[in-house]
């Protein structure tokens, strides 16, 4: 069975950026992958190799195990992409529009699907509007059920909640859950790391090009950033003793590395020696978010 | 195939929705064109014995209405598509490189033709035409929407934005659609002109289009078919090769 996603050395090299340098990848049928990265990591060049909207000048990509330049229709056929623009044709309905999409794909009478797909995304009364109509959250689930006429068994998407308001976020995740309990594979990017965090079973970190973490979501939470132990404190001091776990100073709010529980009983007892009161406490696990600072340096 | 088949319909569908603008409006200018110089000229100019100037008129305008309308279509679709960013919908699915060009190629020729056919049916109301070698007059309208609707496709492909097309559509289509022999005969030009319109390849698709109404015409319509017929292989294959390159759709 070929990976759903292979990449190997995959480099892509426009005239002003290295977008993608020398990446290697491997996504499983099946998996459920996130793709996380800052502005401008190489997240929607990766995803426009994969599609054929871009040409890599280095290494191969496949899906299913067809490479995307050589066998381009193979490839494509299998693979639906939302993208992340919100795109739509203003000559045309819904209706239409997912009909001449099921068509490019070869597809002649799919209307019992597009049914399916416009009820399963609420826009079964939006069928006969034309598409320049629709607010944003309708366009981005017509995007949806445009990558899905043709059912691929790899499904990747490019940002898919950005501007979606919270209600339809969580349908929409609901929906690509479903999808991925269907057989589909999935891969995404996101900047709502908690999401992420939330549904991935795997998850690549990319940052100027490069593969920075690849690992399964669990692992990267264990072992990518300590606890930490946010305090409030009055005075807002730290007794010098303590000054080597912390990691950030907000105010009179103190950010403490906290690697261990069992040394949150040394921390109170320093703070009370020094006549120290504590006004606020919380304890943190590490969250991708963690992860990916630690990572990359810096926040999404 | 089906791909293609789909595509070609979208094509066409794209300007039957927006048919005033399309259809309707090319037909009443060229309409316009008829009935002032026609009405200015008619009386006092006759350049085939026993062809009145309206009738000589008319398959110029013809030809000019299916030029401007075939480079047209391809050009606006393929930059309001790049604009919108919808292009994406066409370059995702498995449509092969000739498909995406025959579909795009075809559907400019199909409206080049129904604003021809309009311009010709509207101008029937106004003079008699006689149709000496229909065949003639069919392979011209379109093969010369052939080249127009290729040197749209590379047009709209290479265009970034609204002002290029309309530029290259003002500063090129527009000059080599009229200085070809619309509204005249080369013959009464200036010699220095006569050879300057022999290098325009649009004079030789009107020429030709023209022998096939009336059977009279400035050149041999071998002549006109034998530069005609390789500009139309010749556009294309270019198209064809800048959709296979990627220029400016894949990056």
């Amino acid at each position: 069975m070929p990976p759903a996603i292979r990449l190997r050395a995959l480099d892509k090299r426009y005239p002003a950026v290295h977008a993608l340098r020398s990446v290697d990848l491997e996504v499983a049928q099946g998996e459920f992958f996130a793709l996380l990265g800052p502005n401008g990591a190489g997240k929607t060049t990766l995803i426009s190799v994969l599609a054929g909207l871009a040409k890599p000048t280095g290494g191969t990509a496949e899906v299913m195990g067809f490479d995307v330049v050589r066998q381009y229709r193979e490839a494509r056929s299998r693979l639906g992409v939302v993208p992340q623009e919100l795109v739509y044709d203003a000559f045309f309905t819904v209706r239409e529009m997912l009909r001449f999409q099921s068509g490019y794909f070869g597809l002649a009478h799919n209307d019992a699907w597009i049914d399916e797909l416009l009820d399963k995304l609420s826009l079964a009364d939006k069928a006969n509007t034309y598409t320049r109509t629709l607010s944003g959250g309708m366009k981005r689930r017509l995007l949806v059920a445009q990558a899905l006429v043709h059912k691929p068994p790899v499904i990747v998407l490019d940002e898919p909640t950005a501007g979606v308001d919270v209600g339809l976020r969580q349908s929409l995740w609901a929906f690509i859950h479903r999808l991925n309990g269907e057989g589909h594979t999935i891969m995404l990017t996101t900047h709502y790391l908690e999401e992420a965090e939330a549904l991935c079973e795997r998850v690549a970190m990319l940052k100027d090009g490069r593969v920075v973490a690849l690992d399964r979501t669990a692992n990267l939470l264990r072992t990518g950033a300590e606890r930490r132990l946010e305090l409030r404190l009055m005075p807002a001091m730290l007794p010098e003793s303590l000054s080597r776990r912390l990691i950030e100073r907000r105010g009179e709010r103190f950010v403490l590395a906290m690697p261990d529980y069992t040394e949150l009983e040394h921390v109170l007892a320093e703070l009370r020696r020094a006549g120290i009161r504590i006004e606020e406490m919380e304890l943190r696990q590490a969250d991708l978010e963690d992860v990916f600072m630690k990572l990359t340096g810096q926040a999404t | 195939m089906y791909g293609f088949r789909t595509l070609l319909y979208k094509e066409i569908l794209r300007f039957w929705k927006v048919l005033f603008q399309t259809v309707m409006a090319p037909v009443l200018t060229a309409l316009l064109y008829l009935l002032i110089f026609a009405n200015v000229l008619g009386a006092h100019v006759q350049v085939y014995p026993g062809v009145s100037y309206t009738a000589f008129l008319m398959p110029g305008l013809v030809m000019m209405s299916i030029l401007q309308n075939a480079f047209a279509n391809g050009s606006s679709s393929l930059i309001q598509s790049k604009m919108n960013g919808n292009i994406v919908f066409v370059l995702l699915p498995p449509i092969s490189n000739f498909e995406f060009f025959a579909a795009y190629l075809i559907a400019s020729v199909v409206r080049g033709l129904v604003v021809g056919l309009g311009v010709l049916l509207v101008g029937l109301l106004f003079t008699d035409l006689d149709m000496a070698h229909p065949v003639w007059t069919l392979a011209f309208a379109i093969l010369a929407s052939a080249v127009f609707a290729a040197m749209g496709i590379v047009a709209g492909i290479w265009a970034d934005k609204y002002d290029h097309l309309a530029g290259v559509q003002n500063f090129f289509i527009m000059p080599l659609t009229f200085l070809s022999g619309v509204f005249y005969s080369i013959h009464s030009l200036p010699a220095f002109w006569q050879t300057v319109s022999r290098y325009n390849p649009v004079f030789f698709m009107i020429d030709g289009f023209r022998y096939g109404f009336h059977g009279v015409s400035d050149v041999d319509p071998w002549l006109s078919l034998a530069v005609v017929l390789p500009a139309a292989l010749i556009s294309s294959w270019i198209a064809l090769q800048l959709i296979r390159s990627g220029y400016k759709l894949r990056s």
